[in-house]
């Protein structure tokens, strides 16, 4: 496998040596589910069944790309956007759910909004809502993994807005510095709510920007799947052979709402919009396995069907979950109540107890 | 036991952190080559490495960022800020991160960093070399807030952070770095957090310090001592977590609280201090509480002797208390 070393910045690269065969029709059905499951939570969310969603639809293709590229053993630190890396992880679409819930089925016990999520036994990290702050987390992980000699590497996504945060300049600077086995995944989505990538930066490409702190920035069409995988492989070998990060810029571009808080039409035109539909990474890879004779209508139609029916039976069995205990509100905040959660908790529990607060 | 100075003390912990434990490093501005700008980390590069004794890039958010990353992946990283007044870069961090891990994952991702820190006056360092900012963090839910006064205490409670399942802010009080010695027992020392200390017995006023301010509250015991008044100083040790048993314990003794602490008055560590005795121990008291404070000023450099709570302060405070009710 070539690797990416010195590949100069915003290059863009070829999409060969992509997925395996073997493996493409999963990946595709993986990106049919994220999109399936994307559209069932706009509608939840509408409906008030769930408080809020982030959606993602258009970077099904450089999420699910990224995440073949890696091993379970990688550790991932995500941003809250991130669905299709999720499911590549094997996180399955009622465990999302518990979460986007909030019921006492989420492992994270309902503590936050949803699509900020995180499972300690899928190597994913639990993501925050400030941006940036997951950077330089990733690029310590990845110095302790070596110094314990785990042989493995940290992912960390964000967005082209991230770019101009504090914490993107200090972890892309750390990781320069001491040559962090870490691989920044950028999905310059082209907006940051409604400002446009060229309000983030005067840079031509984001990908450029790793040059300043010395190590490779590469561009890759994040509507290729191959393309996208092959980056990650040639990122993820060279840090393991202890040649540093990457920074991959993988351009993609939001199909919907920054979230359900948001109106995309404010500030961007349908005419934009139309031309990127026009580059559905869901069509074109499907139009990619019909040509090499892995997928015909028939077959497609089936794993949408499939994508529908499990995300119509992990809704409902999430729905019938029972709601979070109010006693757990003081677990967690230290390993062990202080004395004044501890008299906060009995007089929380007093409250419920009087009828003053209701579960 | 060894003399020691508070700074001493606070090396002496480390390497004794670091020798017990190979997970525990260190890193930070100016911390391996250069030992520290106080010496705190002097010889810890020689005795383990460049890979446990980090010499970072200038960033606060960069190391405290990076230390939680490590602290996630299991290591147990004290990260040091050179000033605490230069802690705010980190602060995001600090709140959004450090402090919410184990929270927004319902327990999944402990995230035991401690970060090391000199603060406060008194060493003519103006406004960004004085500040006091314990109240910022203990207002903050998720990491507790330590701050030792003696040398001995300075290693136990380090140690005890450096083994604690949370993030710990310790902060350092430099202005007494040096300036005093104490005993300090060798090996593993620790003092539990959440155990505040009685450093002089009183019977008719209370004064609760911390840090630096526990010397300047000794003294002035010592002086009103010669007016047959007996103040009670109480060392708080930790502000999170407060041992509020020994705050309404010494109030209820004396009938009379005062509290001292450099930082600004004003949402001050004391305002909470005020309200428990408030809440708590109102029908103790014969006099009404006092507070004595940096002012609601930024810190000063020329004037910094008048701004920082001194002994006479005190003593003129706590006369104020006695003819007070």
């Amino acid at each position: 496998m070539a690797k990416s070393a010195g590949a100069p910045a915003g290059e863009m690269l070829p999409s060969t040596d992509g997925i395996p065969p073997a493996d493409l029709l999963r990946a595709y059905a993986t990106m049919v589910l994220a999109r399936t499951v994307d559209e069932r939570c706009l509608t939840l969310q509408r409906q008030g069944r769930i408080g809020f969603y982030v959606p993602m639809q258009g970077q099904e293709a450089a999420q699910v790309g990224c995440a073949w590229a890696l091993r379970p053993e990688d550790w991932i630190f995500p941003a809250y956007r991130e669905l299709a890396v999720a499911l590549v992880r094997g996180i399955t679409v009622r465990t999302l759910l518990d979460q986007f819930i909030g019921s006492a089925a989420d492992e994270s016990k309902g503590r936050q909004m949803p699509n900020h999520y995180g499972y300690r036994r899928f190597n994913y990290v639990t993501a925050s809502s400030p941006v940036g702050t997951q950077i330089s987390h990733a690029v310590g992980a990845a110095m302790a993994a070596r110094r314990k000699g785990d042989a493995i590497v940290t992912v960390t996504f964000f967005g082209d807005g991230t770019t101009s945060s504090n914490d993107f300049h200090a972890g892309l600077n750390f990781a320069g510095v001491f040559r962090a086995p870490t691989i920044f995944f950028c999905q310059n989505n082209q907006w940051a709510i409604s400002m446009p990538r060229d309000r983030q930066t005067r840079s031509s490409t984001l990908a450029e920007k790793a040059v300043a702190y010395g190590f490779p920035g590469v561009v890759v069409d994040g509507s290729d799947v191959n393309a996208v995988y092959r980056a990650v492989v040639a990122a993820r070998e060279r840090a393991l052979a202890g040649e540093g990060p990457t920074l991959i810029e993988a351009q993609v571009y939001r199909l919907g709402p920054h979230s359900t808080s948001d109106d995309p039409r404010r500030y961007r035109t349908d005419e934009e919009l139309a031309a990127w539909k026009e580059k559905d990474p869901l069509a074109r890879l499907k139009h990619e396995l019909r040509e090499s004779g892995l997928l015909d209508d028939a077959a497609d139609a089936r794993i949408w069907e499939t994508a529908k029916e499990a995300v119509a039976a992990a809704v409902k069995e999430a729905e019938a979950q029972p709601p979070v205990d109010p006693m757990t509100l003081f677990d967690d905040t230290f390993a062990t109540r202080t004395p004044q959660l501890e008299a906060e908790r009995t007089e929380f529990g007093e409250l419920l107890r009087q009828g003053v607060l209701h579960p | 036991m060894t003399e020691l100075t508070l700074v001493q003390a606070v090396n002496r912990g480390l390497a004794q952190a670091m020798r017990e434990d190979p997970d525990v490093l260190v890193l930070g501005e100016d911390v391996g080559v250069n030992g520290g700008v106080f010496r705190a980390t002097d010889g810890l590069l020689k005795e383990f490495g460049a890979d446990r004794v980090v010499d970072t890039p200038l960033s606060e958010t960069g190391i405290v960022g990076t230390a939680i990353g490590m602290a996630l992946y299991g290591l147990k990283p004290v990260a040091e800020i050179q000033f605490m007044d230069f802690i705010y870069p980190a602060f995001d961090q600090i709140v959004s991160e450090l402090a919410k891990f184990r929270f927004r994952s319902g327990g999944q991702y402990p995230c035991h960093v401690v970060i090391r820190t000199p603060y406060g006056g008194g060493i003519k360092g103006g406004l960004y070399h004085s500040q006091s900012a314990e109240a910022y963090f203990a207002h903050t839910a998720g990491i507790k807030v330590v701050i030792p006064s003696t040398p001995a205490d300075a290693k136990g409670l380090l140690l005890t952070a450096v083994h604690d399942p949370d993030p710990v802010l310790f902060m350092e009080p430099k202005r007494i770095y040096r300036s005093i010695t104490g005993e300090v027992p060798d090996g593993d020392h620790r003092v539990p957090f959440g155990s505040a200390r009685v450093v002089r017995e009183g019977s008719d006023v209370s004064i609760l310090a911390y840090g630096a301010m526990v010397p300047v509250a000794v003294t002035a015991a010592e002086q009103l001592a010669n007016e047959k008044i007996q103040a009670e100083v109480v060392d708080l040790r930790t502000l999170v977590p407060l041992d509020e048993a020994s705050v309404l314990a010494t109030v209820e003794k004396t009938g009379r609280c005062v509290i001292l602490h450099e930082a600004p008055r004003f949402c001050g560590y004391g305002a909470e201090l005020a309200a428990i005795v408030a809440e708590k121990a109102l029908y103790s008291l014969k006099s009404p509480i006092v507070r004595v404070t940096g002012y609601d000023t930024p810190f000063p450099y020329a004037l910094e002797h008048l701004y920082l709570p001194n002994v006479e302060r005190l003593v003129h405070a706590v006369r104020g208390s006695m003819a007070a009710g």
